[in-house]
């Protein structure tokens, strides 16, 4: 086993073990502490995979928003941020089958693979050639040029939306 | 190859020679030296820092005519120790109803994501942690990390005082986030790539990005003040308001880290500066003689801390509106304008010779910041026309 296998198995149950912890723990606070372990244990799996560009975007974009999200929850909810209710409906029984057949499919269709148990090989050309590749296809006019610019106009409609909804009508 | 002109290389081969003469495998003394390495750049940076605690308080005297401390050894120089002593003594309190794990892993994070940053600064040609591809967003990735401690802090204090100190570190945050990545921009774009080993290779033979982008590395300086927290941008702390904010809790050593973590990240802004704008560890004789490069880079960041303490402890606490406004309708959109014409200057000149090149950006700097302030001035002229026109009389 190498090191690599190593912080595999460190990190895989760190974003289990949190993400567990997301949906049962019963403050609101802590469950969105727990998110932010998940989703750095899926930066350092990129890390792990090569891929700098993308453990980094994943802590920017991800921390960075869960901290305002975490203004949201203290501001929207009531004064303990306790959730005092049962934490499963009825239809937990489907839930649980659904989650397990679609473990069990991924499973079988995992375990035919034959890349399974095989160390990532080189990237050809570098891991840095690959994310030049991205960034020129994001802005090329032959590739996602358009795409990516129509995803920043949506955005930009859902930032003056909320603008004029929350403005004060005179 | 000798120790004055590659000393990592050198310490490193002997480090592993004497390992591997224990009889460990190649791959378990490479660990071990490395974390040696990490060891010994964390530890530097923290004597650094016992020694900012003096550099601070003497800096602040002089700005305020007075001595500062100078009792504790020559100059005061030993103060830090005494300081450090009383902290540790100090007692430890929680207050009730905090959420424990939290509140103990704010102080953590908060240093941490300070010493984060130390892993990608370039301290001489062949001294630097990583040479990572993604430097100056890893840097921003850090910052978020800085902002979620502070959070962690103010909403596991159970403190109303705490948690308002925390918001606003959120609002300033978000917006001032913007103008700093549009002017970590300026230097990727005249270098080529957001690596900080890149960057300031760039800059080799004087040819610093300050020249070429003076208005960058002002807009870098202040928008790193507002990611710091600090006066005039500390209203997450506002004493006199909130009774300092997120760290109101905190006693002995956990405040001491949050103390330490500030002025150490106030000296990593100050390296940033020097790295982006101002040639990073290029001087006389750097390139041979790497440790001589480490004593220019930290020359330089300290004069980047310099000028951050000179602005803290000049320039009064502003409102938040006031910063906001700031933000929104000045820093950003003179960001944004700099990074077009930035850019536009860069790939018409790039190969028209070194003179027009430099001459090209640095007048289009000039003549930016010249028409920012023109258009200053006329708003303000405006609102102050509008106030000083004649009112008509009351209504009755």
């Amino acid at each position: 086993m190498d090191a690599s296998q190593v912080i595999f198995i460190l990190s895989a149950a760190l974003i289990i073990a949190s993400a567990v912890m997301v949906v049962s723990t019963r403050n609101l606070i802590q469950a969105a502490l727990w998110l932010i372990a998940t989703l750095f244990g899926v930066a350092i799996l990129y890390a792990v995979l090569d891929a700098g560009f993308l453990a980094v975007v994943q802590v920017v974009v991800y921390i960075g928003a869960i901290a305002i999200m975490f203004i949201f929850a203290v501001m929207l909810t009531s004064k303990d941020m306790r959730d005092k209710g049962p934490q499963v409906n009825a239809s937990w029984p489907g839930a649980a089958l659904l989650g397990l057949l679609t473990f069990g499919g991924i499973f079988v269709i995992l375990s035919k693979w034959d890349g399974l148990g095989k160390l990532p090989g080189e990237i050809p050309g570098g891991a840095d050639a690959l994310l030049a590749k991205l960034g020129v296809a994001l802005t090329s006019p032959e590739l996602f040029v358009l795409p990516f610019e129509v995803a920043s106009i949506l955005l930009l409609a859902a930032l003056i939306g909320s603008v004029y909804v929350a403005m004060n009508k005179k | 190859m000798s120790f004055w002109t590659d000393p990592i290389k050198v310490v490193y081969d002997g480090l592993m020679l004497l390992l591997t003469g224990w009889g460990l495998s190649g791959a378990a003394a490479n660990v071990i030296s490395s974390l040696l390495g990490i060891l010994l750049l964390i530890t530097g940076a923290m004597v650094l820092d016992i020694m900012l605690v003096w550099v601070e308080r003497k800096v602040v005297a002089r700005f305020q005519g007075r001595l500062g401390p100078n009792r504790v050894g020559p100059y005061g120089l030993f103060q830090p120790f005494p300081d450090i002593i009383k902290l540790i003594i100090k007692e430890d309190i929680t207050p009730d109803g905090a959420d424990k794990v939290v509140y103990n892993m704010a102080p953590i994070i908060s240093l941490g994501s300070v010493i984060f940053l130390w892993a990608v600064v370039p301290l001489a040609s062949t001294i630097y942690g990583v040479d990572l591809n993604v430097a100056l967003l890893y840097l921003v990735a850090a910052g978020a990390l800085g902002t979620l401690s502070i959070i962690m802090a103010g909403w596991s204090s159970n403190n109303k005082y705490a948690l308002l100190g925390a918001f606003r570190q959120v609002a300033a945050m978000i917006s001032f986030e913007i103008p700093m990545v549009v002017a970590l921009l300026i230097p990727t774009i005249l270098a080529g790539s957001l690596s900080l080993k890149v960057i300031t290779e760039a800059q080799a033979g004087g040819r610093w990005f300050f020249w070429l982008s003076p208005l960058g590395a002002v807009l870098f300086l202040i928008s790193a003040i507002a990611e710091l927290g600090r006066s005039p941008f500390d209203l997450n702390e506002g004493e006199s308001e909130i009774v300092s904010g997120y760290h109101i809790e905190y006693t002995g050593m956990k405040f001491g880290l949050f103390y330490a973590g500030e002025l150490l990240h106030a000296f990593t802004f100050g390296g940033f500066l020097s790295v982006l704008f101002f040639g990073g560890w290029h001087g006389p004789w750097a390139s041979q003689y790497p440790l001589l490069g480490v004593f220019y880079f930290v020359a330089k960041a300290m004069f980047g801390y310099w000028l951050i303490m000179w602005v803290k402890y000049t320039v009064p606490r502003i409102r938040i509106d006031h910063m906001l406004a700031f933000n929104w309708k000045f820093l950003t959109p003179v960001a944004f304008a700099l990074l077009v014409v930035t850019a536009v200057v860069h790939s018409l000149l790039k190969n028209a010779g070194f003179w027009p090149y430099c001459f090209g950006l640095f007048f289009s700097n000039v003549l930016l910041g010249w028409i920012t302030l023109e258009i200053l001035r006329a708003s303000t002229r405006r609102q102050r026309l509008a106030v000083e026109a004649p009112q008509p009389a009351a209504q009755h």
